[in-house]
């Protein structure tokens, strides 16, 4: 039928962080091109809930693919085949009738399984806790003009600030690493005058948080930067290395 | 020192180390390359005899033998602390995986490519290092002369030619690797980075390989 796909799907099921997983198999049919991959599984989930069965777990939330929820793997990938977009904005257009497709949660020590596709994301937020932020006088707001910033660093630092912490990065990369996230978060505030007054501790903080989460160390491979939904830059890992190296080096 | 020991341990410490000592090592490679490729010379080996005997009696050079050893183990140590560390980041692996999507095989493999060059490193400094070092066999012969002997064989030829091949790759992605470790990404110099990586990587590899080849097919005499 034109405009409309059967597919099998091998979806990881897995009831908890104490159980193991396994995949379980499933045949959609009459799919439309037109649909999200993520309306694509509410119709699976719609027909599992009618037959009493358990439908998949997922995360979303926005579906306009600027919340960072929607954490699948597919067929190899995070976010599936398409470059720079999420799971919400892959379109089932980008698959073929009769295909086999893979479904995986993000897989890394520090991203548990809650349940089937969902990952326990928070220790991302440990790490922007550890140390990325700024402090800011209470009172008045000054004149945003007093602090003079190079419009080529405002857009360097606004690139970096759009890591919208999905944590493809860190499913891509063999070593599950999470520099390109924790580079992205450092950058942000590296890049601009307000930063600077934590600059000493704040690499050192949240790398050290990010290895005792479990993640990986960095290869070079630069997987992370290739599948990474908003194009952060490897640029960013290389900054995180002058931060925490001229930290150690130099502070007291 | 504890804050340097305690840099050194966390996963960019480790990654530091291993950048570090990889273009120590790099630099090491530049130096043998070139004292070698004197075979090509085909002068029967005498320009060759003469860096190999200063090479094997100047004190200074002798010293720096010492701190070569210590680089590579230093390397070989914090490569495998790293794949070990890493492998354990991931304890449910994925059933698929499209690698090929988003890297380059060899920049995933660093870590096999650097077991087969220790292996080919076994043997390489079995042939010529024990035989220069710690045997009398100097006194016999020359070291030229024991190339020469070595590389009658097919299949020493073909295990050198495979880890010069390996020794491309690991250099391919390790030398641009090692910039960026070292936070040197920039767009005035990261291009011209890659491109002297690339061409130090093919000719050092392709040079290498050369030598065996030459002997095995009496090219030089």
């Amino acid at each position: 039928m034109e405009g409309h796909l059967n597919l099998t799907l091998k979806i990881w099921r897995q009831k908890n962080a104490n159980t193991a997983g396994k995949f379980e198999t499933y045949q959609v049919s009459g799919i439309s091109t037109d649909m999200s991959f993520l309306e694509m599984i509410d119709v699976l989930n719609n027909r599992l809930i009618e037959e009493g069965d358990d439908p998949v777990a997922f995360d979303h939330d926005c579906r306009e693919g600027i919340c960072g929820m929607c954490s699948m793997y597919i067929n190899g990938r995070p976010h599936g085949p398409n470059r720079g977009v999420t799971t919400c904005q892959l379109h089932m257009r980008s698959f073929q009738d009769g295909e086999t497709i893979t479904v995986e949660p993000w897989r890394a020590s520090a991203f548990p399984v809650i349940k089937d596709l969902v990952v326990n994301r928070s220790s991302f937020d440990r790490i922007i806790a550890a140390g990325g932020f700024v402090s800011v006088n209470t009172g008045n707001a000054q004149d945003a003009n007093n602090l003079p910033i190079a419009k080529d660093d405002a857009d360097e630092a606004f690139a970096a600030a759009a890591c919208i912490g999905c944590g493809a990065c860190v499913a891509a990369c063999k070593n599950a690493s999470a520099m390109l996230f924790t580079s992205a978060k450092i950058s942000q505030l590296a890049l601009l005058p307000q930063g600077k007054a934590e600059a000493s501790k704040r690499a050192q903080a949240m790398v050290a948080q990010m290895d005792e989460e479990g993640f990986g160390a960095c290869s070079n491979t630069g997987a992370c930067e290739a599948e990474c939904p908003k194009g952060i830059s490897l640029e960013n890992i290389a900054r995180m290395n002058r931060e925490y190296f001229s930290a150690t080096f130099s502070s007291k | 020192m504890a804050w340097l020991a305690k840099s050194l341990h966390s996963s960019l410490g480790k990654k530091l180390l291993m950048a570090i000592t990889g273009l120590f090592l790099i630099s090491f490679l530049v130096i043998h390359c070139g004292l070698n490729a004197t075979i090509f010379l085909n002068d029967g080996g005498v320009a060759f005899n003469e860096g190999a005997e200063f090479m094997g009696t100047n004190p200074i050079i002798r010293t720096m033998e010492i701190v070569l050893f210590g680089g590579l183990l230093l390397h070989i140590y914090d490569g495998l602390r790293l794949w070990l560390d890493n492998k354990k980041k991931r304890p449910v692996a994925y059933a698929v995986v499209d690698g090929a999507a988003n890297s380059k095989w060899y920049s995933r493999s660093m870590g096999l490519l650097g077991t087969l060059l220790l292996l080919f490193l076994i043997i390489h400094l079995k042939h010529f290092w024990y035989f220069s070092r710690l045997t009398d066999g100097l006194a016999s012969h020359t070291l030229y002369a024991e190339m020469q002997a070595v590389f009658t064989n097919p299949i020493v030829v073909i295990v050198y030619v495979l880890g010069c091949i390996s020794l491309g790759y690991h250099l391919l992605h390790g030398f641009q690797s090692a910039f960026q470790t070292l936070g040197w990404n920039h767009p005035k110099y990261t291009p011209t980075i890659k491109s002297i990586g690339a061409i130090y990587a093919i000719v050092i590899s392709a040079v290498f390989a050369a030598m065996p080849i030459a002997f095995y097919f009496h090219l030089i005499h």
